[in-house]
């Protein structure tokens, strides 16, 4: 009985947003960004997972109700751009030169550094468009080869530092614009990035939301042309 | 607050029928932000009948990612295997990707201010 209860849909929704609520009491409990809620629940929902031998895919199952609700929520962020459409628009050259320097460092850097230390061709390749989001990085790198799966995982492990350190890394190095933290941050980690800059500061979150884009759009442009260069 | 969740879904449609139909590698999701970022511009949907639906949103976001970092667990062997690339290039270069945006966008920015004056 037990079993048939586990493979419906409750109990995947039931785990996340327990496991949610209760890293959110943490995280204000203790003021720490190393209580990020989301590293939080992902990590304990694993623990869990393990400790209880439930399979991933019975968790899943109630996950993808969970996951639907980021299609919708990718749309919402024209919301906060639409309202500071102005100081945005302002900034039209900062931003976009940032971003573009911030997607040729990602890929370069990051294929570079696990070449360097001798990760293989598949590593290399799926690690190059880690912190574009997930679906866009999918596509990339069914393009340029490596393993889709794995690349999953590393942009949500990217995220997950960028949520849990990117605005305090940012203040760290010099970092005091509102848009300039943003965008580091939406650049270098996306939405689960963005998820934390909109709770640090309005302006931040939208143009963090405006870096998944774009980011995403020219990291799709310019891997494949890389890769076929570098051969 | 029915209404706006009807459009942002209907914008998200839309966005994966053209993601489709063109092949472009960008997601049905994306470019429905670009989509409805239009129709709030050109006044074809009110900032009104959106604000609150999206507002629940995003206000939740971190909330939608959990089951995808849920699934990293599937694949802890592979992470496993080539552990010392994986993490120092993911670590490093998150952090390099920070500090070349922001600092260029910083640069910039106080540059244009610069010029204004």
């Amino acid at each position: 009985m037990l079993n048939e209860l586990i493979a419906t849909p409750l109990f995947g929704v039931f785990l996340t947003l327990a496991a949610y609520a209760l890293a959110q009491i943490l995280y204000r409990r203790t003021g720490s960004i190393f209580f990020n809620p989301v590293a939080l629940s992902i990590s304990g929902i694993i623990l869990f997972l393990l400790a209880s031998g439930i399979p991933y895919d019975a968790y899943a199952v109630g996950g993808r109700y969970v996951l639907f609700l980021l299609g919708p929520s990718v749309v919402a962020l024209a919301v906060p751009l639409y309202v500071r459409r102005q100081e945005i628009w302002k900034r039209r050259g900062p931003i976009s030169v940032g971003i573009f320097a911030g997607a040729v460092s990602s890929v370069v850097s990051a294929s570079g550094l696990a070449w360097l230390l001798g990760g293989s061709r598949d590593v290399v390749l799926s690690l190059a468009p880690k912190s574009v989001t997930t679906p866009i990085a999918i596509s990339i790198v069914e393009k340029i080869g490596g393993i889709a799966p794995l690349t999953a995982a590393l942009v949500v492990l990217t995220g997950c530092l960028g949520a849990i350190c990117g605005p305090e890394f940012c203040r760290f190095i010099g970092i005091r614009s509102e848009v300039a933290t943003g965008l580091a941050v939406g650049t270098a980690s996306h939405g689960i990035g963005t998820a934390r800059m909109l709770e640090v500061s309005e302006l931040g979150g939208a143009v963090a939301g405006l870096a998944i884009g774009l980011n995403g759009l020219v990291t799709a442009f310019l891997l494949p042309l890389l890769f076929v260069l570098a051969r | 607050m029915v209404r706006g969740l009807a459009l942002l879904l209907g914008f998200q449609l839309l966005g994966e029928l053209i993601s489709r139909l063109t092949g472009i590698p960008i997601p049905g999701n994306v470019i429905g932000m670009a989509l409805m970022l239009a129709a709030l511009g050109s006044g074809l949907v009110r900032l009104a009948w959106v604000e609150e639906a999206a507002e629940l949103l995003l206000s939740h976001l971190a909330l939608f990612f959990i089951p995808a970092g849920v699934g990293v667990m599937v694949y802890g062997k592979l992470i496993a295997r080539e552990w010392l690339p994986i993490s120092v290039a993911t670590v490093v270069s998150t952090f390099v990707v920070m500090a070349v945006t922001g600092k260029v966008a910083q640069r910039l920015e106080k540059g244009e201010r610069q010029d204004a004056e």
